[in-house]
């Protein structure tokens, strides 16, 4: 039943010639360009991130970051998802569309978002202005830039977890709880196994996209240098289009594989 | 005494009322400050409409280009996209598993790598490097897997295999079945997929910076622009500009979600 019908193959390949024209031409030729180009500068190019200790400082702080904001990331996001999936209240629904609204925000708005918040003129520095403690910024060092990458992950994993709270098995949470567990063995025993999936295919992306991010950083002109500042740089600033292709090889491998793993591990969808 | 048990504890909700205001708090800021006459004093510096001009009179063709894009890159989407999601959907084959595989790498990929690689293969032919062609191919390269996605899974439907089947029996060409008979009851997946493209092609700026030209600045191209060289008020103005592009999209999204949910099932 499920294969008793098939359009003949020929139509198919019909069907998709356009798009797979399209992707070949823009997408895997260029692509293949790209990792052809830092070996006609030696083969050592390759590994520029591992040989320039500059280069090198930046992967590992982008890496750090990443980790960090994953981290807080899904353990606030959980906390979050799980409030909201079981608490009824008026205005939930509005209240979810709300959190997950800057999903579709550039990355320049949330870093312009942490100068409202923690720049010269901004909401912190004024409120500490008036307790008498000066005017305090943090927008532009590492502070700035770990929120504002927080701040663009949580809409994800708010809006994961809440679905996956809500979709999750009450009475088993119910029997723990008749059975005298307490708050702490019902998280560890019950939610944390229901949500691993979960957790594991959201922490990739929210991985992933930290890892990628160039809109905010560059934004808020941090002095903390990530990688793909680092790229962008090398190829505006010294033209050096070999180094920027090497090192976006990198960052390009790094969050392809987490995203890969994840998705081997967990059989969900990369996005 | 159930209900109890499942009221999450006081500190939890502090928590998620913490989270929402560190959330929501810029926004309203910002929505403030491109009001205000004075962003440092404030509310008692009085409402103005002064600065949403002065972005108009300085951006203004950035909200025509970002919307001409994003149009664009729908109906490419469109022509593409839905046919490769049927391929895609009833191919068996090997080929058809690597391709939806490849697909989704410019997702996983940062944009600023394919956008690298673009400029590398087309940077020197002028008239395509310096129109907004150029970006408009990388919006596509980027948001193609999401419209895939969305319409494939829709065509993957058992029924609608059936539906097929006995449209086709009864004589029925197939371009009659895939306009008269598929993309009719995939309708709500091709909407959502759109509105999806749409969006994404409004907010993109990792891939666009790289892309663009002074001559073909989108809506997020300017905002970095303002953010870097104006006052506060005009960066929020602007800010103000995109949520009120990006809103109703939104919303038309989510109407979209909850009448697939409604109609068809989850």
């Amino acid at each position: 039943m499920r294969h008793g019908f098939a359009p003949s193959r020929t139509l198919l390949l019909g069907c998709a010639a356009p798009a797979v024209a399209f992707f070949a031409a823009f997408w895997l030729l260029p692509v293949a360009l790209l990792l052809a180009l830092p070996a006609g500068k030696g083969w050592a190019t390759y590994f520029a991130v591992l040989i320039n200790a500059r280069y090198l400082q930046s992967l590992l702080q982008t890496l750090g970051l990443s980790l960090a904001v994953t981290l807080a990331t899904l353990v606030l996001g959980a906390l979050v998802g799980i409030t909201l999936a079981r608490q009824r209240f008026r205005g939930r629904q509005l209240l979810l569309s709300l959190l997950t609204l800057p999903l579709s925000f550039p990355g320049v708005i949330v870093g312009f978002f942490m100068i409202l918040l923690g720049g010269r003129q901004g909401l912190v520095a004024d409120l500490s202005d008036a307790l008498g403690a000066g005017r305090t910024t943090f927008a532009y060092g590492l502070a700035g830039l770990f929120l504002a990458y927080l701040y663009f992950s949580l809409p994800r994993a708010i809006a994961t977890y809440t679905a996956a709270a809500g979709a999750m098995d009450a009475a088993l949470e119910e029997a723990a709880r008749s059975l005298g567990a307490s708050r702490w063995r019902v998280a560890r025993d019950v939610w944390l196994p229901e949500l691993a999936a979960t957790t594991l295919g959201c922490g990739a992306i929210v991985f992933a996209t930290a890892m990628g991010a160039f809109g905010t950083a560059f934004t808020l002109a941090s002095k903390f240098e990530v990688l793909p500042i680092t790229i962008y740089n090398e190829f505006t600033n010294y033209a050096n289009f070999a180094l920027a292709a090497s090192l976006s090889i990198t960052l390009g491998l790094i969050t392809w594989l987490v995203l890969w793993a994840a998705r081997r591990a967990s059989g969900t969808p990369a996005f | 005494m159930m209900r109890n048990a499942r009221q999450a504890p006081w500190s939890l909700v502090a928590l998620t009322a913490l989270v929402a205001l560190f959330m929501l708090a810029p926004i309203a800021l910002s929505v403030l400050a491109g009001l205000v006459n004075n962003y440092s004093t404030g509310l008692k510096s009085g409402l103005t409409l002064r600065w949403l001009g002065e972005v108009w009179e300085n951006y203004g063709g950035t909200v025509g280009a970002s919307l001409l894009l994003a149009l664009a890159c729908v109906l490419g989407n469109l022509a593409i996209g839905v046919p490769c999601a049927y391929a895609l959907a009833r191919s068996r084959s090997r080929w058809a598993r690597l391709f939806e595989e490849l697909l989704t790498l410019p997702v996983a990929v940062p944009g600023l790598a394919s956008a690298l690689a673009l400029i590398l293969a087309y940077g020197t032919l002028q008239g395509f490097r310096q129109s907004l062609a150029f970006v408009l191919v990388g919006h596509m390269v980027f948001t193609l897997p999401f419209m895939v996605r969305t319409v494939g899974a829709a065509f993957q439907k058992d029924e609608l295999r059936s539906l097929e089947e006995a449209a086709r029996s009864l004589g029925a060409s197939f371009a009659q079945r895939f306009l008269g008979v598929l993309v009719p009851a995939v309708l709500p997946a091709i909407v959502a997929g759109c509105l999806m493209v749409f969006t994404l092609s409004v907010g993109e700026f990792n891939l666009t910076w790289m892309l663009h030209t002074p001559l073909t600045r989108t809506l997020p191209v300017g905002l970095a622009d303002s953010y870097a060289s104006m006052r506060i008020e005009i960066g929020s103005a602007y800010t103000l500009v995109f949520l009120i592009v990006i809103l109703p999209v939104l919303w038309g999204l989510q109407a979209v979600g909850s009448f697939i949910e409604k109609h068809h099932g989850t």
